[in-house]
């Protein structure tokens, strides 16, 4: 058993430029993958977690449908429907970019879907009610009133569920799609280097999550001051009374 | 199909092709590879999950440190990554006697529940650290003072009441390990999904293939459910309302 490690120095331009970044001949990418799934993704949930709390049937259980389903399916089998599907109604072979992405935005937005819905119902009723005497429609109270509140109390789930998305994105191998982790199954091939080279992605993807998950704990403290004061903001608040 | 009718696609449905044959035995060996794989890891995830979980709050810093380490670094990272390493990366680092193992009992098989269970006990481990949590910590000080060993005050109070309260979120992880099973197929584990993208191949009815494969997972996922709501509601602890943390996915 001996290793050699100069096999990621070898190919790091590949593995980050072409697989991680997506910059390079096979287009692909995990981070240009995770990012517009993770906006695209996150819109659509809204969409789903409000048509979920909505009072009329025929927009109410659509949305319980969709989220049941999706929730009791594997992501794998959503990416070969669309890998199937996508050419049978468009007629045309799409590359695997853009499957991989409509599969990932409809999937992750039934999960993200609960979490709005979590995060709206946990809005106090009184803000519904003072929007309402104040004269705004139901858009404008959601949009202006409600959710910017929801969203702030959501934070820690949904950057949980990006969390998710971001390791999730790398089924998009499967259907041959050229991220991280497809790169490195074509390098370890060729070099026959597997110990070294998907422990190496596994660092890269550990450093990312591990990076998103504590600038969630430092946005969380950020936006939820009179739950959680930091200490800086408590000396800036005695500070100020002081003066 | 109005679906397609509405799209204008022609497509000549043959649900036949998921029975004729030798198909029929191929998406019952599916499922029971996918069960089997599943119970296994399940087993194992759940005792990592609840050692580590448990290591993670007892009063001794490095034991602490120790479980905090194994959660973090293996539930931050892709499931197929970890699949890829166990099944192409660590057999290259195995004695040889190992190596002989594992070529005899079926490296991909063993190599998925390796996969599986590392990741999900680090991901069960979580649940039950919630749980652990959430019970009062004088429980604890009033078993010790009782006379019994900190390990025995975990092993006969702490743990199991802490089991009580996470059926829950204890359901939801393990339906994600039975959905997360089917990424075994990338290493040539003969599943469900497999089966079904086998029979794809083999008769060219994608559309059958897949809703028989979907509707498989949704019912095993609905069935486990419905199943674990019963034993919830058998092992409630009278008088309490609030539950251990929920996790996500």
């Amino acid at each position: 058993m001996s290793f050699d490690w100069g096999v990621i120095a070898d190919n790091w331009k590949f593995l980050i430029v072409q697989g991680f970044l997506g910059f390079g001949a096979f287009g692909g990418g995990t981070l240009r993958l995770a990012i517009p799934a993770i906006v695209l993704g996150f819109f659509l949930g809204i969409l789903i977690g409000v048509c979920r709390l909505s009072n009329r049937p025929w927009v109410h259980y659509p949305a319980v449908v969709y989220v049941e389903f999706f929730r009791g399916v594997p992501l794998v089998m959503v990416i070969f429907w669309f890998w199937f599907l996508i050419p049978q109604i468009t007629g045309q072979r799409l590359p695997e970019y853009a499957v991989a992405l409509t599969a990932f935005v409809v999937f992750e937005a039934a999960y993200l879907g609960e979490i709005v819905r979590a995060g709206i119902q946990s809005v106090p009723r009184g803000q519904i009610e003072a929007a309402t005497a104040g004269g705004l429609t139901y858009p404008q109270m959601m949009v202006h009133v409600i959710l910017p509140q929801a969203i702030r109390n959501m934070i820690p789930s949904l950057v949980t569920q990006f969390i998710v998305l971001f390791k999730d994105t790398s089924l998009a191998s499967i259907i041959g799609m050229m991220d991280l982790t497809k790169a490195a199954q074509t390098v370890s091939q060729r070099e026959i280097r597997p110990f070294e080279m998907f422990l190496f992605i596994a660092v890269v993807y550990w450093l990312c999550t591990y990076s998103m998950s504590r600038l969630s704990r430092r946005l969380e403290a950020r936006m939820t001051p009179e739950r959680a004061p930091t200490k800086r903001a408590a000396l800036r608040a005695a500070t100020r009374a002081a003066a | 199909m109005p679906l397609f009718g509405f799209f204008g696609i022609q497509y000549d449905f043959q649900w036949s092709v998921l029975w004729t044959g030798e198909r029929g035995q191929w998406l019952v060996q599916g499922i029971l590879t996918t069960v089997r794989l599943s119970l296994i890891s399940w087993l194992i995830a759940s005792t990592l999950g609840i050692v580590s979980g448990a290591l993670r709050t007892v009063p001794w810093k490095p034991l602490r440190l120790l479980a905090a380490a194994y959660v973090e670094f293996f539930r931050n990272v892709p499931l197929l990554v970890w699949l890829f390493f166990w099944y192409f990366g660590v057999p290259q680092v195995l004695p040889r006697a190992g190596q002989d193992w594992l070529n005899h009992h079926g490296p991909e098989f063993w190599s998925a529940v390796a996969g599986l269970s590392v990741y999900h006990g680090a991901r069960m481990s979580e649940v039950i650290r919630a749980g652990i949590q959430s019970i009062p910590k004088t429980l604890l000080e009033a078993s010790v003072a009782t006379g019994l060993s900190v390990f025995q005050a975990y092993r006969l109070i702490v743990v199991p009441i802490a089991l009580r309260l996470i059926v829950p979120p204890a359901t939801n992880e393990s339906l994600n390990l039975l959905k997360n099973s089917s990424l075994a197929l990338t290493i040539g584990v003969a599943e469900l999904t497999f089966m079904t993208r086998q029979i794809e191949t083999y008769t060219a009815k994608a559309f059958e293939a897949l809703t028989a494969g979907t509707l498989i997972y949704l019912a095993l996922c609905l069935g486990i459910a419905s199943i674990m709501g019963r034993v919830e509601q058998r092992f409630r602890i009278p008088g309490l309302i609030a539950r251990a943390g929920r996790a996500e996915h």
